[in-house]
């Protein structure tokens, strides 16, 4: 082996290595089949959830999911429909994490993908909206 | 160069490299995460999208 050849193995190497740097940087994929299902699903489920974000029935929990905050701000009639609404909206949730961390080849991210999300959802709730600050308690935005 | 130089430096790079591998594969991309989770947000909740104001540039967030 030469020098040159020598010289060529190591360059490679080094780029191989910007390679993969560059790649960790670059964004999570989030253009799976199942990922754009659960994002329908949720954006079809927040048409019926957003009077109840606002009426502070329904807030946002610390842990990225949502949660019945008020009952009796729900009439009786409702409360079951509400609650399938609430279940519903946080299975969405649960596999949006799970499958967001699974396309990305690291299902060990998953938790860390839910507490970004938690964050996120919250940051961008509107003013008015319900959220669960670090210590569990309901707060106003 | 020498040969012994060679190998040396061959070493010294190849535990570079795999020490690389290991940090990426144990750390979490947070920045990409939220824009991830910004983009998801935005159209779920169809909002504008917030780039007026990056995530990251918030001290402390909620609370």
């Amino acid at each position: 082996m030469n020098d040159s050849n020598w010289l060529r193995r190591v360059l490679f190497v080094l780029l191989l290595g910007f390679g993969e740097l560059a790649a960790a940087q670059a964004n999570l994929r989030i253009d799976t089949p199942a990922v754009a299902a659960l994002r329908a699903s949720m954006r079809e489920n927040h048409k019926q959830l957003a009077p109840l974000y606002a009426s502070g029935a329904v807030g946002l929990t610390r842990d990225g999911n949502i949660g019945l905050r008020d009952a009796n701000l729900v009439p009786l009639a409702q409360r079951a429909e509400v609650n399938g609404l609430i279940a519903q909206a946080n299975q969405d949730r649960g596999a949006l994490y799970r499958e967001i961390a699974r396309a990305n080849g690291r299902p060990e991210w998953e938790n860390d993908i839910r507490a970004t999300f938690a964050q996120r959802w919250i940051e961008r709730a509107q003013p008015g909206w319900y959220y669960q600050n670090t210590s569990g308690a309901w707060v106003r935005k | 160069m020498h040969r012994g130089g060679r190998s040396v430096v061959t070493a010294l790079l190849g535990c570079g490299a795999l020490c690389a591998c290991v940090t990426i594969n144990i750390y979490f991309p947070a920045a990409a995460a939220e824009r991830a989770a910004d983009r998801i947000i935005e159209e779920v909740w169809q909002l504008q999208p917030d780039s007026a104001k990056p995530p990251a540039g918030k001290p402390a967030g909620p609370q």
